[in-house]
């Protein structure tokens, strides 16, 4: 009997160069309107950035996670769902997925500055999720109970390079396959979790190639091209819409900022390669692809930037008065689902008597 | 009415409710085809076919996180770990998001899940197959804890615990799986309240406080000391949220309280009992509160099973150690 060879590849996914030339046979046919939202969305989510950044320096809020350079990533693949029936599945650096996802801006400062109440939200957006990779399942099991019930929605969590180390990821990964759950895994490869590259993170040549062993689909994508991403996570929800399964797109990208206000990036990677990715920044690309089409131009970028200034900071005003508003009479509210438990009523009213006493 | 043993009576409470309520539905390893290793579910695969009872993947952990991802999707999922001890690889996804999204989600969804769980020692099981875990699961508020010592009991409080918009860890007790039968209303989709214990038997001189298959290792004690003490049984039915009303007017009322459990006794729920006792029933106390426990070791194997398990002597032991106090 010979040896045989069993066949599997991965694709990788670039549409558009750094100078914003696209491929014409891959580029996605979006109206002229929709180019630019995803603009302001990218450039909404970078001033969020800062913004959530400079308030922490202030002592405005507590410490926050940092997304600057990941912006083609998010916004590319939320513009490709419905979030009428679909949705998304944020870790805490997802700030440009929530704000395409249609999360107020105040709620989002409102988490940084450390209340609950910046995850109330009535759109198809889960709580974000701190624990790695816990999340990817959740996605995979609303994603199976949408199937079963005849729903459309398709599901996409987010996660990173790390994630994909946790057991979880992959049990979520062989669930989505075994049940061909309506899921699109977001990985965000910025190749470090936290300070550990990804060549201490895994073996493995890809991330995507993950995907192979579990039988769902795999794709390698420049992360920093907002076409590439748009493109293959729109062809994975029309998959995933069609009941052809899962998808796990890789999208590579980097982060160029700490990967929270409490991290020093210096202390594990060098300033040279820091500048050699900014070079691929997804911003100024896409900037040169619309000033092509005669979408952008300096006053354009300067009027977005102006409105988006105005938008955040009249968030952080609501968010700030959110935060006066927060009541620790009602710190013990949404704990249990129904009829409170008698020891919650006991503690209810134990937290009311120390309220009371100013203690 | 039928006799029913345990195990008989949870495939009953299963059926009647996914009869009743389309949107529960089955999920675990072996639970379709083989009907579950203790056969729980058998029989629930053929009648309601695979999207309602779903062999899964062999993956505690993606077991209970898909779980919370189809309650958050609106179905209500019952949850099988085939046994007690690989509870512990479902234990961070009960932690972060089975007991928290309604807190997180701001009541926005209702973790409405069931996790069904062969509990306990008593059979010679392998290593990590006969472990007492209530305690990991009492100590996450927004997560129930139950667990049955009847099979009229198995039915009531399962179908309770299906409906409870919480998640509920649902403890079955496998030492009395098949050990007795009772009397339960087959056809009838009853419920047996959750957060009430029940006095099993009545007395006067002290109140042996305990859940599962114990009670009957208590029930045992108190009829070989009839006649010399009187001796009250309380079988707490829920220990999250407990039912501290029939808990303290039994102790209020006989003085002495003993707890008995399989799980270790440090950190162990008898501590809890014990702390609330001396809180809010003092000077009622005739005797401390004493705890019979498992030993503060691993569970052992078959053959030295029985000596770290409490039973009905050891618990006519400390009956004695109360009265003498």
């Amino acid at each position: 009997m010979p040896e045989t060879k069993i066949g599997f590849e991965i694709k990788k996914l670039e549409i558009m160069d750094l100078d914003g030339n696209a491929d014409a046979s891959l580029e996605p046919k979006l109206s002229n309107d929709v180019l630019k939202q995803m603009y302001e969305k990218m450039v909404l989510t970078r001033a969020f950035d800062k913004k959530a950044f400079n308030l922490q320096r202030q002592g405005r809020s507590y410490t926050v996670a940092q997304v600057e350079g990941q912006e083609a990533c998010q916004v590319g693949s939320v513009f490709a769902l419905d979030m009428s029936t679909d949705w998304i599945f944020p870790t805490y650096r997802e700030h440009g997925a929530m704000i395409c996802a249609g999360m107020p801006l105040e709620r989002m400062f409102a988490y940084w500055m450390g209340s609950e109440e910046g995850l109330r939200t009535e759109k198809n957006i889960y709580p974000l999720t701190i624990a790695i990779a816990t999340h990817l399942i959740h996605a995979a099991g609303m994603g199976l109970a949408f199937k079963n019930t005849g729903k459309k929605g398709v599901t996409m969590p987010f996660f990173g390079d790390g994630a994909t180390s946790e057991g979880d990821a992959l049990e979520a990964f062989n669930f989505a396959g075994v049940f061909k759950t309506p899921t699109v895994f977001l990985c965000q490869n910025n190749y470090y979790a936290i300070s550990v590259p990804l060549k201490l993170q895994t073996a493995s040549k890809t991330l995507a190639q993950k995907a192979l062993a579990f039988g769902i689909e795999g794709i390698q994508i420049d992360g920093n091209d907002v076409l590439a991403v748009y493109r293959a996570t729109s062809q994975a929800v029309e998959r995933a819409r069609k009941g052809e399964g899962a998808t796990l797109i890789e999208c590579l990208t980097y982060r160029f900022g700490p990967h929270t206000t409490a991290d020093d990036p210096t202390r594990y990677r060098p300033q040279s390669e820091v500048d050699e990715w900014r070079k691929k920044d997804p911003l100024p690309r896409f900037e040169k692809y619309l000033a092509k089409k005669g979408l952008w131009n300096e006053d354009y970028a300067k009027k977005v930037s102006e409105d988006n200034n105005a938008k955040i900071e009249e968030a952080v005003a609501k968010a700030e008065e959110m935060m006066k508003q927060l009541n620790p009479h009602d710190l013990l509210k949404n704990i249990w689902a129904g009829e409170q438990p008698m020891q919650q009523q006991e503690q209810e009213k134990l937290l009311q008597e120390f309220l009371g006493e100013g203690i | 009415m039928a006799k029913m043993t345990v195990i008989q009576a949870i495939t009953n409470a299963i059926a009647v409710e996914m009869a009743r309520d389309p949107t529960v539905v089955v999920l675990g390893e072996d639970v379709g085809i083989n009907g579950g290793v203790f056969r729980a579910t058998d029989g629930l695969l053929a009648k309601y076919g695979e999207k309602r009872v779903m062999d899964t993947p062999l993956a505690e952990s993606g077991i209970a996180g898909l779980s919370v991802g189809l309650a958050a999707g609106g179905l209500k999922p019952i949850l099988e770990t085939q046994f007690d001890g690989f509870a512990y690889m479902m234990f961070h996804q009960f932690k972060y998001h089975a007991s928290e999204l309604h807190w997180r989600s701001r009541g926005k969804f209702n973790m409405q899940m069931v996790l069904r769980c062969p509990y306990g020692g008593g059979i010679r099981a392998l290593e990590h197959h006969s472990e007492g875990i209530e305690s990991f699961f009492v100590h996450m508020p927004g997560c129930k804890v139950v667990c049955p010592s009847n099979p009229y009991d198995a039915k009531g409080l399962l179908i309770a615990s299906i409906r409870d918009p919480n998640a509920v860890v649902f403890l079955e007790p496998k030492k009395i799986y098949r050990a007795i039968k009772g009397e339960v209303p087959e056809e009838e989709a009853y419920t047996v309240p959750l957060g009430k214990a029940a006095i099993t038997r009545e007395g006067k001189d002290v109140s042996i406080i305990t859940w599962g298959a114990q009670v009957h290792q208590a029930l045992e004690a108190a009829e070989a000391l009839k006649g010399k003490y009187d001796v009250e049984v309380v079988d707490l039915r829920t220990l999250s949220p407990l039912d501290e009303e029939t808990l303290l007017n039994s102790v209020k009322k006989t003085g002495r309280a003993i707890v008995v459990h399989e799980a270790p006794r440090t950190g162990g729920f008898g501590a809890e009992i014990a702390a609330l006792i001396q809180e809010k029933a003092l000077l009622s106390m005739q005797s401390p509160v004493l705890r019979l426990t498992g030993f503060d070791m691993p569970v052992p194997l078959a053959r030295m099973e029985d000596y770290n398990l409490p039973n009905a002597k050891r618990i006519a032991k400390y009956v004695e150690k109360a009265m003498s106090f």
